[in-house]
C-alpha cells in the first residue's frame, strides 16, 4: 500500500514536466488528440437543477491514452447524486478517436468510435441525441436504474484553426444496441487563447493560458422523427486554464434554450497529464 | 451476445490496423518529412526571428511541449530524434515551422497545431538558436 502511495507520488511529480493542452470544451471535441504515451486523469463534475424534480451532482471519472500520434482512447465511469434519492454508479463509457488525414488542413475530420454500458439514471450529459431533455431528470433513480443502455455511438468530428481561432463541429449517432432506432445529435464549438504569443518567463496566471469559448449543443430526433421538434438544446461558455504543472481546470455555465431542456447546468472539469507512460 | 458482436470486431480492427502502422513507423525516418515541405511554406519568413523574446519564450514552450521526447536541450530524448544535427539545423524556419504543424504522425510525432500560430514561431527560433550554441 505504501509502495502504491510512492507510486502515485511520483507520477503526480513526473506530471510538472508536461504540458497540459486539455480542450477547453466539456461536450464537443476538436481534432487534437492526446501525445502518443501521454496518460490523463480526469474528472468532470457537473451540477443540474431540475424543474418540478430533484436537482443533481453527476460526475464522470476519465482516463485517456494517447495509443498512437492518430489514436486517442479513453474510459469512463460515471456516477451521481439526486437530491432526496440517494447516489449510484451509472456505468461506463469507452471510445476511441482516430484522425483520418496525416496532416493538418483547412478541416480535419477525426471518427470517434465509442461503446457505452449505462443506465437511465446516468446524468453526466456527455452528449445530448435524439429526443433527450428535461423530464428524463424527473424520473426517480429507483426506476431509471433498472433501464440498462447499451449504446454505439459515433461522432464525425471536423475541427479547424484559423487564426488562433478552433472551431469544432461534431455530428453524433448513437445506436441502442436493444434495436431502438438511430438518434442524431450535435455539438459546436469555438475558442481561442486570452494571449496566442508566450511570455518569455514562467508564469500562471496570465494570459496565454487561458482558452475561453463557447458551446451549443442539442438532439436532433431520430430515424422516426428528426428535426428540432421535442429536443433540447444547450448555449454554455466555456474557460480553461492550463497550469504549468499539466493540471488543467475548466469551468462552463450551461443554459437551456427550450422547455424540453434542464434550466441550468454548471460543470467543472479537473485533468492531469502524465507523459511517457507506456511506450507506443 | 449478439450484441457484442460490432464491438468485437472494431477491436479486432482497431487493433489489426494498429500492427499494420507499427510496420510503417519502422520504416519511416525521422528526418523524412523535412522532404515532403512544399516550397512555400519552406520559404516562409519567421515573423519572430529578431523579436528578443522570442528564443526565451521558445525556451519555455519547448520545455513544456517538446523536451519530452526530444530531450531537454534537443539532444534526443526518450521517443524523439535530436535537433542538433544538420537536418534541423540547416532547414529553413519556414520547413521547421511546418513540421511542428503538421507533425510526422507516422512516426509518431502529433500534430503541434493546438499551439497558435505565434507559439509555433517562438518554438521555432529556440530551435534554430540550438545551432548557435552548438557551434564551437
Amino acid at each position: 500500500m505504501r509502495r502504491l502511495r510512492l507510486s502515485g507520488l511520483a507520477l503526480f511529480f513526473a506530471a510538472s514536466v508536461a504540458g497540459a493542452q486539455e480542450r477547453p470544451y466539456f461536450v464537443a471535441y476538436d481534432h487534437y488528440l492526446e501525445e502518443p504515451g501521454a496518460l490523463e486523469l480526469g474528472f468532470n463534475p457537473l451540477y443540474g437543477s431540475v424543474d418540478g424534480g430533484n436537482d443533481f451532482v453527476a460526475g464522470s471519472i476519465e482516463v485517456e491514452y494517447g495509443a498512437t500520434a492518430w489514436w486517442t482512447t479513453e474510459l469512463y465511469l460515471d456516477g451521481q447524486h439526486t437530491e432526496n434519492e440517494g447516489t449510484v454508479f451509472t456505468g461506463f463509457r469507452w471510445e476511441s478517436r482516430f484522425r483520418l488525414l496525416e496532416r493538418e488542413h483547412a478541416i480535419n475530420p477525426v471518427l470517434y468510435i465509442e461503446y457505452e454500458d449505462v443506465n437511465g439514471a446516468d446524468k453526466v450529459l456527455a452528449a445530448i441525441v435524439g429526443h433527450d431533455g428535461a423530464s428524463d431528470f424527473e424520473e426517480p433513480n429507483s426506476e431509471t436504474v433498472k433501464e440498462i443502455e447499451r449504446e454505439l455511438e459515433l461522432k464525425l468530428i471536423l475541427s479547424s484553426s484559423v487564426k488562433g481561432w478552433n472551431i469544432s463541429e461534431n455530428l453524433i449517432t448513437v445506436k441502442n444496441l436493444a434495436g431502438e432506432p438511430w438518434e442524431f445529435g450535435y455539438a459546436i464549438g469555438v475558442s481561442r487563447p486570452l494571449a496566442l504569443e508566450a511570455s518569455p518567463e514562467p508564469c500562471t496566471a496570465c494570459a496565454e493560458n487561458f482558452v475561453a469559448g463557447i458551446e451549443l449543443y442539442g438532439g436532433l430526433g431520430d430515424t422516426e422523427q428528426f428535426g428540432l421538434s421535442g429536443t433540447s438544446q444547450y448555449l454554455a461558455p466555456v474557460i480553461a486554464w492550463h497550469l504549468p504543472s499539466a493540471v488543467t481546470l475548466k469551468l462552463s455555465p450551461v443554459w437551456g434554450l427550450n422547455q424540453n431542456s434542464l434550466p441550468f447546468v454548471l460543470r467543472f472539469g479537473f485533468s492531469i497529464e502524465f507523459p511517457n507512460v507506456g511506450n507506443p | 451476445m449478439r450484441s457484442a458482436a460490432p464491438v468485437v470486431a472494431l477491436t479486432v480492427l482497431v487493433l489489426a490496423s494498429t500492427a499494420a502502422t507499427a510496420g510503417k513507423k519502422s520504416e519511416t525516418t525521422a528526418y523524412a518529412q523535412l522532404a515532403h515541405v512544399p516550397d512555400d511554406a519552406r520559404n516562409r519568413v519567421n515573423p519572430l526571428e529578431t523579436d528578443p523574446d522570442a528564443v526565451k519564450a521558445g525556451s519555455k514552450l519547448y520545455a513544456r511541449h517538446c523536451a519530452n521526447c526530444h530531450g531537454a536541450a534537443g539532444e534526443n530524448g526518450s521517443k524523439g530524434p535530436s535537433l542538433l544535427v544538420p537536418e534541423i539545423q540547416t532547414a529553413s524556419p519556414g520547413a521547421l515551422f511546418w513540421v511542428i504543424t503538421n507533425g510526422n504522425v507516422r512516426a509518431g510525432m502529433p500534430v503541434w497545431s493546438k499551439l497558435p500560430e505565434p507559439q509555433r514561431w517562438q518554438i521555432t527560433t529556440y530551435l534554430k538558436s540550438l545551432g548557435a550554441v552548438s557551434q564551437p
